[in-house]
């Protein structure tokens, strides 16, 4: 449970790519680990795509920016093409198959299709594509406690918008049963 | 033990400056330092200060000056194109002994150059802010605590030397988010006897300017200032050294580029490389002890930075010619990854025996 993870989120601009690594590295923090959340802020956030770097480990983090990773999750074809040669062995990818139309094979990596956006939309959470992902990575990694990964969720949803949160938590649990 | 809180770089040291007891914050946006901006406008109305968005950098430094003439303890913040433009202000408060701490977030360079992290100031942080003969203090944070600590610590030494001290920090510092435990809210601030904060009839009026024309009178001034600066360099310099007790490689880092030379650090050890890194944290005064520490075992130093070779002056100067100093560098926003640098440090090493 307590091994370093090396994550890469990726996705459009206004798919909650930032929120999902953000809900990873609250559950790093609650569990008293070191953590850190790198966004990208460069000119493909502005050309619409979005990405962040997120490590969680035991040891000092020397750089943020993640090139290895040994966790994607993507959001969008371009992201998959982008970082899919990137995914180290023995790593995991977690692609949204409503978005991602060509789900690859990839040597020692364990590759999870699940359609996030349309179970997000037939059970009506819209806009929660991102926290069934986080559910299924967390099912298929158990990075942290379930206790932990709750309060997360629970800790990432602003006190401005609490109203949302139970649609977080049930978006949750889709991911880890999907 | 306080609350420890997943925190962004930029609002960090917004938020540990209003701990310190900043109430005047001054600023203009610039990517990639706007968060920090952003942040003090939401909470300086909250704590009973002043945020104000002015018409340009130069108008901010300008209003940082005032409000350090009248006593405040005042912060502003940029970005490296934005900095370039405060200079003459800086130039100014540095002539009247004047605190303030200013941020710089730094990007890439020069000109607009882009916006990806960068540490391409260096020479202008450690050199020459503006025009005269005058130097602010530099702190070079690499972790967001550090960006807490020092952001805190600077207003302290700002107000106990009355110089200006700058921040120098980078993209990935200000835009990442780390654990971080702030400190707790001061409550006493030192008295300011020299402020122009109304003399009330008790003492004779306190005047702010830097021009002498007499010049007999600038000499002793300036004199005068580089006394100061000498217990400065005697004892604010600060350092941190990593595995460099047996090291035959001493890699010399700060700030972003300072994490990814430890990394390739532990790397090179694994390899059964004797590496290690010397981390500046002031990077004026710049901590020439901390490199004396090293000086009779270092068969060689490689100084690692996001620039085309800055720091790497410094270091030589510091070793004076007595270990070889080499670079390693990238530039124009590109972060230098630690395979690139533990590539360098088994290079070198097949050249020194070590």
């Amino acid at each position: 449970m307590s091994r370093t993870m090396n994550a890469v989120l990726a996705g459009f601009g206004g798919q909650g790519i930032l929120f999902a690594g953000k809900i990873i590295a609250i559950a790093g923090l609650i569990e008293d680990r070191e953590v850190s959340w790198l966004p990208s802020y460069g000119p493909e956030m502005r050309g619409g795509t979005a990405n962040c770097s997120v490590c969680v480990a035991d040891d000092p983090i020397g750089s943020p920016l993640v090139l290895r990773p040994d966790v994607l999750v993507v959001m969008n074809q371009p992201s998959l093409d982008k970082f899919e040669g990137s995914v180290q062995p023995g790593g995991i990818v977690v692609a949204d198959s409503t978005l991602v139309q060509r789900i690859p094979a990839i040597p020692n990596v364990k590759v999870c299709a699940v359609p996030a956006t349309k179970l997000a939309e037939e059970n009506g959470y819209k806009a929660l594509a991102n926290v069934i992902l986080v559910g299924k990575l967390f099912a298929e990694t158990h990075f942290c406690s379930e206790e932990t990964i709750r309060a997360a969720v629970e800790q990432c949803v602003p006190a401005s918008k609490k109203a949302k949160l139970p649609s977080n938590l049930a978006a949750l649990e889709i991911g880890m049963n999907a | 033990m306080a609350e420890k809180v997943l925190m962004k770089g930029n609002e960090v040291m917004a938020e540990s400056a209003i701990r310190a007891g900043c109430r005047f914050f001054f600023g203009y946006p610039i990517t990639p330092q706007t968060e920090l901006a952003a942040y003090m406008s939401k909470r300086m109305p909250k704590v009973g200060g002043t945020y104000l968005q002015a018409e340009s950098e130069i108008a901010a430094i300008n209003m940082v000056y005032g409000a350090s003439c009248a006593g405040a303890r005042v912060m502003t913040s940029s970005s490296s194109p934005g900095i370039s433009l405060k200079g003459e202000g800086i130039s100014y408060m540095a002539g009247c002994d004047l605190p303030g701490v200013i941020v710089n977030v730094q990007r890439g360079g020069p000109g607009l150059g882009g916006i990806q992290p960068s540490q391409s100031d260096y020479w202008q942080a450690t050199r020459a802010t503006g025009h005269g003969d005058f130097h602010v203090m530099v702190y070079a944070p690499s972790t967001v605590q550090e960006m807490a600590d020092y952001a805190f610590l600077a207003f302290d030494k700002a107000d106990e030397y009355r110089i200006p001290v700058m921040l120098l920090a980078d993209g990935m510092l200000g835009q990442m988010m780390e654990p971080v435990v702030l400190p707790e809210p001061k409550g006493e601030l030192p008295e300011k006897p020299w402020a122009t904060s109304g003399h009330k009839n008790k003492r004779a009026h306190n005047i702010m300017d830097s021009l002498y024309l007499t010049a007999e009178e600038l000499e002793d001034l300036n004199v005068a200032r580089f006394e100061r600066y000498q217990s400065i360099l005697r004892d604010e310099q600060r350092a941190e050294l990593f595995m460099t007790d047996d090291a035959d490689i001493v890699l010399a880092a700060y700030g972003a580029s300072a994490r990814i030379a430890r990394s390739a650090v532990v790397a090179a050890r694994e390899k059964g490389i004797k590496a290690g890194l010397v981390r500046p944290i002031t990077l004026w005064p710049f901590p020439t002890d901390a490199f004396e520490q090293v000086m009779s075992h270092a068969k060689l130093f490689l100084t690692v930075e996001m620039s085309m070779g800055q720091m790497v002056d410094d270091v030589r100067l510091a070793s004076a010619g007595r270990v070889p100093v080499e670079f390693f560098g990238r530039t124009g926003g590109i972060i230098p990854t630690p395979v690139e640098v533990l590539a360098r440090i088994e290079e070198l090493s097949g050249k020194v025996g070590a």
